[in-house]
């Protein structure tokens, strides 16, 4: 007999949301839910409408239609009850100039009874070497890890984070990666607003994907590449003059040359194919491989935006 | 009220940690109070209500009154619609602050710097001038304390109506120069002309000044006054409420 995993717990239903600021439609009908536990991101370009889509979740903007369940509020009508029940890294926001790093975990800690020790966040956040230093000498980075100490200092079940890891450097990047898995480990479902794909590839569960306020595919990074990504891409270079023939072999849908290499696309036994063909021709390069294709293809996709160099 | 004491105390050290704030809001009653006192020294008043009072006793109420509207015209609303210029409101707001914690622990701060400001004036005027001490200090914190809370509300709603911190700046700063002149803080009110006295009794500087006078001379408590500065103060903060903005 056939166990049935138990069903998981919506923790935030969206349906038919809409938010207009004048004339520019900023959301656009926007339905999607989020489960417990899940690493959620919301990707897309500038102006897709993700930061207004998480602060409508988190009622710091009305939406103008649709209904928004988050952990059983409307955030419309029981902001405040829900905001002691999450967390939200805000795009832009500051703290007063001259408030201490510590002061303002401390401060922070006391608006919500019963959250985490601030002291335990301010170290996983390598912010115990700037515990004295003001908000104002901080630099872009540190801020960053500050804004998101803050938004888990009351333990929350849902945090939201918006370009968390903006301005920081690669390392302090890889080092939020971990500490967002170690924050989901510990129960917290992890709302992610990235326009970065890596990022979204690498820890997102599942991934919305927004262009112009609506959102154009739900899946995980794997269906997303699965379904939108072209089929096969093969590379290899060659001193070769004219490689235009390739074009013409079966399963071939686009042949391109940027100096040596060459870049073929195509679906199902291209690879086979193309191998005999070149071999063929008297061209045996050394690298020919398939590469696999990425979240960004599938973006790029999706989106139509071509943003390759 | 656990947040609104954090905020508050939070509130004050970042106070003290601008020491240009701190000496202008300090400093300029002072200035005012030395300047008026090199001018007037020991001469009393010679004609009206208050003969034979000395200038200086008059005009220490009317000081003491001039700091707390500075801090409720100028310093408060520019504080706050910095806030939110900066997105510290949306900060606090985002982390479950909620709006009477904010608001109180504001007013709190704003009564423990005017009365700051109150002692060091009421200090300067025994120690230099020869300002006699209040007759019903019950009376006197009653007043102060309501004066604080009506201008208090004004600021939060200057705050809430204008749209920045540089418009609040120049708006207060308006606002406090024209109370300063027809209040009877910077004269007294007889020898203004008739329109001006008008204005003047319409403002709400005039009261505060009014009911901190009448314990500090001995006069006996201004209900009339205290109630018009608690009507003033109401107003102000149910329409604040209404109107107030994180964002």
């Amino acid at each position: 007999m056939e166990v049935r995993a138990p069903a998981p717990e919506v923790v935030i239903a969206v349906e038919g949301l809409l938010k207009v600021y004048g004339d520019t439609v900023a959301v656009d009908n926007a339905s999607f839910t989020v489960a417990r536990g899940e690493i959620f991101g919301l990707l897309g370009p500038n102006g897709a409408g993700k930061t207004t889509t998480v602060e409508c979740l988190q009622g710091l903007r009305i939406a103008e239609r649709g209904s928004i369940n988050v952990l059983g509020f409307d955030p419309r009508r029981h902001a405040t009850a829900l905001r002691r029940r999450i967390g939200g890294q805000l795009q832009q926001s500051a703290l007063p100039e001259h408030m201490r790093v510590w002061e303002a975990l401390d401060l922070f800690s006391s608006f919500i009874p019963g959250g985490h020790d601030w002291r335990v966040l301010m170290r996983q956040w390598d912010l115990e070497s700037k515990r004295k230093a003001t908000f104002h000498s901080l630099s872009g980075g540190q801020r960053q890890r500050l804004f998101v100490a803050l938004a888990l200092v009351n333990d929350p079940q849902i945090v939201f984070l918006d370009e968390m890891t903006t301005g920081l450097d690669p390392a302090a990047r890889r080092l939020a990666w971990e500490l967002i898995r170690e924050i989901r480990d510990r129960g917290t479902t992890v709302v992610l607003v990235t326009h970065f794909m890596d990022e979204a590839e690498k820890l997102c569960d599942r991934i919305a994907v927004m262009e112009g306020g609506r959102i154009v595919a739900i899946d995980t990074p794997r269906g997303l590449i699965e379904n939108h990504a072209c089929g096969v891409c093969i590379a290899f270079t060659t001193d070769a003059d004219d490689v235009s023939w390739i074009g013409g072999i079966g399963c071939v849908d686009s042949v391109q040359r940027h100096g040596r290499r060459v870049e073929v696309e195509g679906s199902g036994p291209v690879l086979v194919l193309v191998a005999a063909a070149l071999v063929e021709h008297g061209i045996v390069p050394e690298d020919l491989h398939l590469e696999q294709p990425t979240l960004e293809d599938a973006y790029l996709h999706l989106t139509g935006h071509a943003q390759r160099d | 009220m656990r947040a609104l004491w954090k905020l508050a105390w939070t509130e004050i050290k970042l106070f003290m940690r601008e020491p240009i704030t701190m000496i202008f809001s300090f400093a300029f009653p002072i200035l005012v109070l030395v300047l008026l006192g090199g001018i007037f020294g020991a001469r009393t008043v010679i004609d009206g209500d208050f003969a034979g009072v000395r200038m200086m006793n008059y005009y220490v109420p009317g000081y003491i009154a001039l700091v707390v509207a500075s801090i409720g015209l100028i310093s408060l609303p520019v504080h706050l619609a910095n806030y939110r210029e900066h997105g510290v409101l949306r900060r606090l707001r985002a982390s479950g602050v909620p709006e009477p914690a904010l608001l109180g622990a504001q007013a709190f701060v704003s009564l423990m710097i005017g009365l700051v400001g109150g002692v060091l004036i009421a200090g300067l005027g025994f120690a230099a001038y020869g300002v006699s001490a209040p007759e019903q200090v019950g009376g006197l914190i009653l007043a102060f304390v309501l004066g604080v809370f009506a201008f208090t509300a004004i600021g939060v709603l200057l705050a809430s109506v204008l749209p920045n911190a540089r418009s609040a700046q120049a708006v207060g700063l308006l606002l406090w120069f024209v109370m300063l002149f027809v209040s009877g803080t910077s004269a007294p009110l007889h020898v203004l002309p008739g329109w001006m006295k008008k204005v003047g009794e319409a403002l709400p500087l005039y009261h505060v000044q009014k009911s901190l006078e009448g314990p500090w001379q001995g006069h006996g408590t201004e209900t009339l006054e205290l109630l018009v500065v608690w009507a003033v103060g109401a107003l102000a903060a149910l329409i604040a409420a209404r109107v107030f903005r994180w964002e």
